[in-house]
């Protein structure tokens, strides 16, 4: 199910591939060491400080401010269809840092280092497979959710 | 501790080299180092081959490189660590070396960039970064390089003309340099109209790929010096690593790893960084040369932009960073590109660089970088 997360997947496994249903189900989750409570996003399974490997999911709010940002003319394979694309660092609430992709609510003027957003889970609408992402765009935006997390 | 020296450097053209294979390439600067030594065959214990195995059609290309110089049976190994495996080779010699296994070892860096389609060079470098949460989104390596960019504009007021500065100075050198893939100057303005790549960088701010070799002959110091009367000492080694995922690191205006390596590699020099006269810096992006100078201690963190406006790192400067033209003229074949420095400094540092010589050059250093600052290794160098 991990191979849902991005418009290109590289990798369809991992310990953590869930992440990829809970974004599905409108919920950004980051991890939690059951052991010595270490919190991170992006999430992992195995702990890098007390090296346990038991973590639950946590949900994080998706606030956020822009910490860097840039916008791509040269793309890769499989992103030549969107580009030009703008690609911000989100550095969230809670802690961590993701990359997402400028939101329609955004406007180029909106795109400024310390500007406050909110990441929205995203679900790609073109095609038939699954694919998963998120968006930053304006604070207060709002998104449906699934009624409660059905995955640890 | 007993010291490693280099008593032969060679160098190839760097460029579209549609006329030759890898072990061709590699040969040429063997050649040249073997020549400038001024020593046999007989006199290798081993080599050490630096070169980015997924783009050569050749898998394990060190097998093929040794075959061709005619060193079996000698022993070899390959080092990769992304654009940093030239000097990876370097230190892994001089660990061999150091050890005592080994007296003199051949160190080759060798890169076929362009025999790739341009299909597949498009999808690796979308696999430049970290792949499970950041390439997904259409991360690039000029990206990457631009978000350090845009941070560093914001926190401290760089400007994007004062990284074209940077571009402009390594094409005046680069002019000078016979090797180089660009041989001709480019101005501010020309710099500024060019398409753009990812914001603020535009075309000026890129190295471009390129074939090419580069080797250096190692050797413990009673070799060295019974060998050779120009030996160029390696006597800092430093090298560190910092996460690969940008995400995870604590800033976006310099690279860790690289401060980190200095830091080791002055220290095990016993020099600071007002003792280095002449620099090879990676400036893979603009960007990255204004860190360098900060991260290495030119100048002190948020002065890099400055630092190239007031041209303190050209010659009759206060450093002089990438006289060789840098990857930015030079062109970066990437498993090459850190002998290539060390090549540089070798030469300058004995006095044979021509017009493009640092008057009173007795102490210089290259700065490898390996991806976005996942490596860095930091080279010290002197003269007798
Ligand atoms: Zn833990």
């Amino acid at each position: 199910m991990f191979s849902w997360f991005g418009k290109v997947s590289f990798v369809p496994y991992s310990k953590v591939a869930d992440f990829a249903v809970h974004l599905k189900d409108g919920r950004l989750m980051g991890s939690l060491c059951k052991k010595c409570g270490y919190q991170t996003f992006p999430p992992r399974a195995d702990c890098p400080e007390c090296m346990s490997p038991d973590f639950s999911f946590q949900e994080y709010s998706g606030r956020g401010e822009i910490y860097t940002f840039t916008r791509t003319t040269a793309a890769p394979v499989g992103f030549d269809d969107i580009a030009p694309y703008t690609i911000i660092v989100v550095e969230l609430e809670g802690g961590g840092r993701l990359v997402a992709w400028q939101g329609e609510s955004l406007t180029e003027d909106d795109v400024r280092i310390g500007r406050p957003v909110q990441v929205v889970p995203r679900v790609w609408e073109k095609g038939e497979e699954i694919k998963v992402y998120y968006t930053a765009e304006q604070p207060g935006t709002t998104w449906n959710k699934a009624p409660a997390p059905h995955l640890g | 501790m007993s010291r490693v020296g280099v008593i032969g450097a060679g160098h190839g053209k760097f460029g579209r080299r549609s006329d030759a294979t890898v072990q061709e390439l590699a040969f040429e600067a063997f050649r040249m180092a073997m020549e400038d030594a001024g020593i046999e065959r007989e006199v290798l214990d081993a080599s050490v081959i630096a070169a980015v195995p997924e783009y050569h059609k050749q898998r394990s290309v060190a097998g093929v490189v040794q075959e061709y110089l005619n060193l079996n049976p000698r022993p070899t190994w390959l080092t990769e660590v992304a654009c940093a495996s030239g000097s990876a080779a370097i230190r892994t010699a001089w660990m061999a070396i150091q050890s005592g296994l080994h007296d003199v070892v051949a160190v080759i860096g060798c890169q076929k960039m362009t025999e790739m389609e341009t299909a597949e060079i498009l999808a690796l470098m979308g696999r430049v970064g970290e792949v499970q949460w950041e390439s997904i989104f259409g991360t690039t390596f000029p990206g990457y390089y631009a978000m350090f960019a845009q941070r560093h504009m914001h926190e401290f007021g760089t400007t994007h003309e004062q990284m074209l500065a940077v571009g402009v100075k390594n094409h005046h050198y680069g002019a000078l340099n016979p090797n180089a893939l660009f041989q001709k100057e480019i101005t501010l303005e020309k710099a500024l109209e060019s398409e753009p790549v990812s914001s603020p960088f535009c075309v000026y701010d890129c190295c471009a790929n390129a074939d090419g070799a580069a080797c250096l002959i190692l050797a413990n110091e009673e070799k060295a010096r019974a060998i050779s009367d120009k030996v160029v000492w390696l006597d800092g080694v430093g090298a560190a690593t910092a996460s690969m995922s940008v995400l995870r690191r604590p800033n976006l205006v310099g690279l860790p790893s690289a401060e980190e390596a200095a830091r080791r590699a002055y220290q095990m020099a016993g020099v600071t960084a007002r003792d280095i006269k002449v620099a090879e810096v990676h400036d893979c992006f603009t960007v990255a040369e204004i860190m360098a100078y900060e991260d290495l201690g030119f100048c002190r963190k948020g002065e890099g932009g400055r630092y190239i406006a007031e041209r303190r790192s050209y010659i009759g400067g206060e450093v002089a960073v990438n006289v060789d033209g840098g990857l930015k003229s030079k062109g970066h074949p990437i498993g090459a590109t850190g002998v290539s420095m060390a090549y540089e400094i070798v030469k300058q540092l004995r006095g044979e660089s021509g017009k493009r010589q640092v008057p009173n050059a007795g102490v210089g250093l290259t700065h490898n970088v390996g991806g976005i600052g996942q490596y860095t290794f930091v080279h010290v160098f002197k003269r007798d």
